[in-house]
């Protein structure tokens, strides 16, 4: 779909995850994965359900610290930071992590503009000097609340949500609510973005809009976004690199359409079969369908 | 039980209406058979148990009627009840009863009913869903809220002049102080409870750490008032800290029941750490506060300061120094006030909401959330370290008496009541939980009960409190509109 991006091609990758593994007593989520996310790349993880991706994610954002493995994420300046040492706050104020989450999680009793000013937390915080300069309502902070506060109608703007800044987040439509977070997640400037499913749930025009939205992210602010979807219709048409989970291990990493034509992926999304069609029917599950959970095969 | 009608169309559902006031008057006859049924006399003979079952019968009846007149009501025979709930309030001013309870019963239960009527022709109040009833209610809150834009000024010019008002006496200024005290202390809680959404049953604690501390720095070291404040605050807000280290991780229940304990572990330890605290015989003797180290309230100063009112040329007075309390705790309280309404627009402020409403996407957006909630922690503790020492140097004598758990609940059920959040309702709900029984003193037995009847009205019409509404801390001028309640943003037609 896209060229592959000579920039990205010749830097050192953005985000380095090598023998990730997570153990939950006896069950072992993600196993052995090793991968790397580019800079001004989609990078779409996808696999059917119970695959580990979300608990990958987990990993990544320091919710989870992993059994075995070591994640290493590069910022375009050169600094590294190994995010399986530190917790999970630190990797969004310091490593520059954003992520959004599975059901949503906006702070709804909160009108929209604060939820977006609370992304900047700590930047504010440091302006405000630990809420002393900020209670003594001196000049400075003013200027950084201001700037926070024109950071977040940016975003707004570009979300479509600008016009509805003092509502309560929790009375927006779901589709608005997905693109909050993701509005919100941009808030903390990060370096890498995570989305966990943001196109669930959403009608097709609306994930026709999310992937908009996600191109401009990777295109005019130049980060890179690890993206888990199950919608292959986005995944298929936004992603530069795509990576495969099957029982938390990798089975397929590579453009979108190696990925789709890989016969691991296949298997994995429609069980054994041999049929010389196969490859059709993928394609049109993979790009049409998308839907999951097709392991015992597929008789159409 | 029986299905609530749906529309008003049909006739009266008789059946329906019998049969939830027949098992409405069940439950009150199991329930008035000992309470009211059963009387134990002290004879000579020894202790007796009396029946009363005409009694029990009469109140069976009249929670028969009156939950008939509430069924009624809702069958859209309003103006009926009225007119019956008016009568059977006339019979009881008029008749004679068995008993004076009964007579309470029937005059006051009769003027609840048509009141409740009189609501429902007005309002068409019972045809609204518990939906709409809570969208009426939260604009009305939030009208309340906006009107103190102009409230607040007035009530805080009135307490400034209070004490110099004809009417205000020693004992008014005493109970001004009393209130005064809880509306810091509630204004304290509130920003553990209401900002950062931290259950804290044991806030108690440092009011305690903070009334022992000026005790004992001012008896022992003979410290004035002034220099020992700050230093009771900063005591509390160390024994927040060392509350919150192993505390914060927990959450929700786990969290309450740790601070429950905590409070009672410090008032245990001031129980029976006889030789520094004075364990069950407390402190006495605690000096006063003097005029900031310049005067001093009494006639005839002992220790060379000069006399207030010598100083000031007054007539001598033990009211001066009533009065000078009660000005000394309305600057602490509006300090507190001050200060949580200007950090609740800091990132600091907004931090601990985002806490509240969601700590995991909080973490993800890189707020440290220990650091967050210990601060929180920290400096309510303080607030309630300023009041202790306030209430050890009002008192001149503490023990731990005054710190049980019941103070910890009084104080979170203003929270609560005032509706979390809301510095308007910490004040209406402190005169309410405070005010009121200072006032009844005479009805001191039936304080619980009333207590009890207020929880439970709370909770059935306003569950998030009185003034449970909430106003962003900024906004963007120029944008839409802000719907009113839940609910009305589907019609607004986004995306």
């Amino acid at each position: 779909m896209t060229a592959p991006n000579p920039i990205a091609v010749t830097g050192a990758p953005l985000l380095r995850v090598e023998h990730l593994t997570m153990r939950f007593g006896g069950l072992v989520a993600v196993n052995d994965v090793s991968f790397t996310a580019l800079n001004r790349e989609i990078t779409a993880i996808i696999g059917p359900n119970g695959a580990g991706k979300t608990t990958l994610f987990n990993c990544l954002t320091g919710f989870y610290s992993p059994t075995v493995g070591r994640l290493t994420l590069r910022h375009p300046d050169g600094r590294e930071f190994l995010l399986e040492r530190m917790p999970g706050y630190v990797i969004s104020q310091k490593a520059a992590v954003a992520r959004t989450f599975q059901n949503i999680r906006l702070f709804s009793g909160m009108s929209i503009l604060e939820n977006l000013l609370v992304a900047q937390h700590n930047k504010l915080q440091r302006a405000s000097a630990w809420s002393i300069a900020g209670l003594l309502g001196l000049p400075g902070y003013r200027r950084a609340e201001k700037e926070a506060i024109d950071l977040a109608s940016y975003w707004l703007d570009r979300v479509k949500l600008l016009e509805y800044a003092d509502w309560q987040a929790g009375n927006l439509p779901y589709g608005a609510q997905r693109r909050l977070e993701i509005a919100r997640a941009m808030c903390t400037e990060p370096v890498l973005l995570c989305l966990d499913e943001p196109a669930a749930g959403l009608n097709p025009r609306e994930s026709a809009e999310l992937s908009e939205l996600l191109r401009f992210i990777r295109d005019e602010h130049k980060i890179g976004v690890l993206l888990i979807e199950h919608d292959m219709s986005v995944v298929m048409t936004i992603s530069d690199h795509v990576v495969v989970l099957d029982y938390g291990r990798k089975i397929a990493d590579g453009t979108p359409e190696v990925v789709k034509n890989d016969p691991a992926v296949i298997r994995a999304y429609l069980g054994e079969e041999e049929d010389e069609e196969l490859p059709e029917i993928v394609a049109r599950d993979l790009g049409v369908d998308g839907s999951e959970g097709h392991r015992t095969g597929e008789g159409t | 039980m029986t299905a609530l009608p749906l529309s008003r169309s049909r006739g009266i559902q008789w059946s329906a209406v019998l049969r939830e006031a027949g098992l409405t008057a069940f439950v009150a006859f199991l329930l008035t058979v000992p309470l009211v049924g059963l009387r134990t006399v002290d004879r000579p003979t020894g202790l007796t148990i009396d029946a009363r079952f005409d009694e029990v019968l009469v109140a069976v009846f009249l929670v028969f009627i009156g939950r008939l007149g509430l069924g009624l009501i809702r069958e859209g025979q309003a103006l009926l009840v009225l007119v019956l709930a008016l009568l059977a309030t006339g019979v009881g001013i008029v008749a004679p009863l068995p008993t004076q309870v009964l007579e309470v019963i029937l005059v006051g239960g009769g003027l609840v009913i048509a009141i409740r009527a009189t609501v429902t022709l007005v309002t068409n109040r019972s045809t609204l869903s518990q939906a709409e009833r809570d969208k009426r209610m939260d604009v009305v809150a939030a009208k309340v809220q906006h009107a103190s834009r102009w409230l607040a000024p007035i009530g805080i010019g009135f307490a400034l002049i209070f004490p110099f008002l004809p009417f205000a006496d020693r004992h008014l200024i005493d109970i001004g102080i009393l209130l005064l005290t809880y509306i810091m202390l509630g204004w304290g809680l509130n920003i553990v409870v209401g900002l950062a959404g931290l259950l804290d049953l044991g806030y108690v604690a440092f009011y305690a750490v903070g009334a022992y501390s000026y005790a004992l720095l001012a008896t022992i070291f003979g410290w004035s008032f002034w220099v020992c404040l700050p230093l009771a605050g900063l005591f509390a807000a160390l024994s927040g800290v060392l509350l919150g280290f192993p505390v914060l991780r927990l959450r929700g229940d786990y969290f309450a029941i740790v601070t429950l304990g905590f409070g009672e572990i410090i008032r245990i330890v001031l129980l029976n750490w006889y030789e520094f605290t004075g364990g069950p015989n407390g402190i006495i003797g605690i000096p006063r506060p003097t005029f900031f180290g310049i005067a001093d309230f009494t006639r005839t100063p002992t220790d060379g300061m000069p006399a207030f009112h010598e100083l000031f040329g007054l007539p001598f007075s033990s009211l001066q120094r009533i009065i000078f309390l009660y000005y000394v705790i309305l600057v602490l309280a509006l300090i507190v006030n001050v200060f949580t309404l200007r950090v609740r627009k800091l990132p600091l402020g907004r931090a601990w909401e985002a806490l509240r409403e969601d700590d995991i996407a909080s973490a993800s957006l890189g707020i440290n959330r220990t650091n967050a909630k210990l601060a929180a922690f920290a400096i309510a503790a303080m607030f309630g370290g300023f009041a202790g020492s306030f209430f050890a140097t009002r008192q001149g004598f503490i023990s731990p008496e005054s710190f049980t758990f019941i103070e910890s609940a009084i104080i979170l059920a203003i929270v609560v009541l005032g509706g979390m959040g809301s510095q308007l309702g910490v004040v209406i709900a402190t005169f309410l939980v405070i005010g009121l029984p200072e006032v009844f003193r005479e009805l001191e037995q039936y304080r619980m009960l009333a207590f009890g009847a207020g929880m439970v009205l709370i909770m059935l019409w306003r569950p998030r409190g009185l003034l449970a509404h909430r106003d962003p801390t900024v906004t963007l001028g120029g944008a839409r509109k802000a719907p009113s309640g839940p609910g009305s943003a589907a019609a607004g037609g986004v995306s």
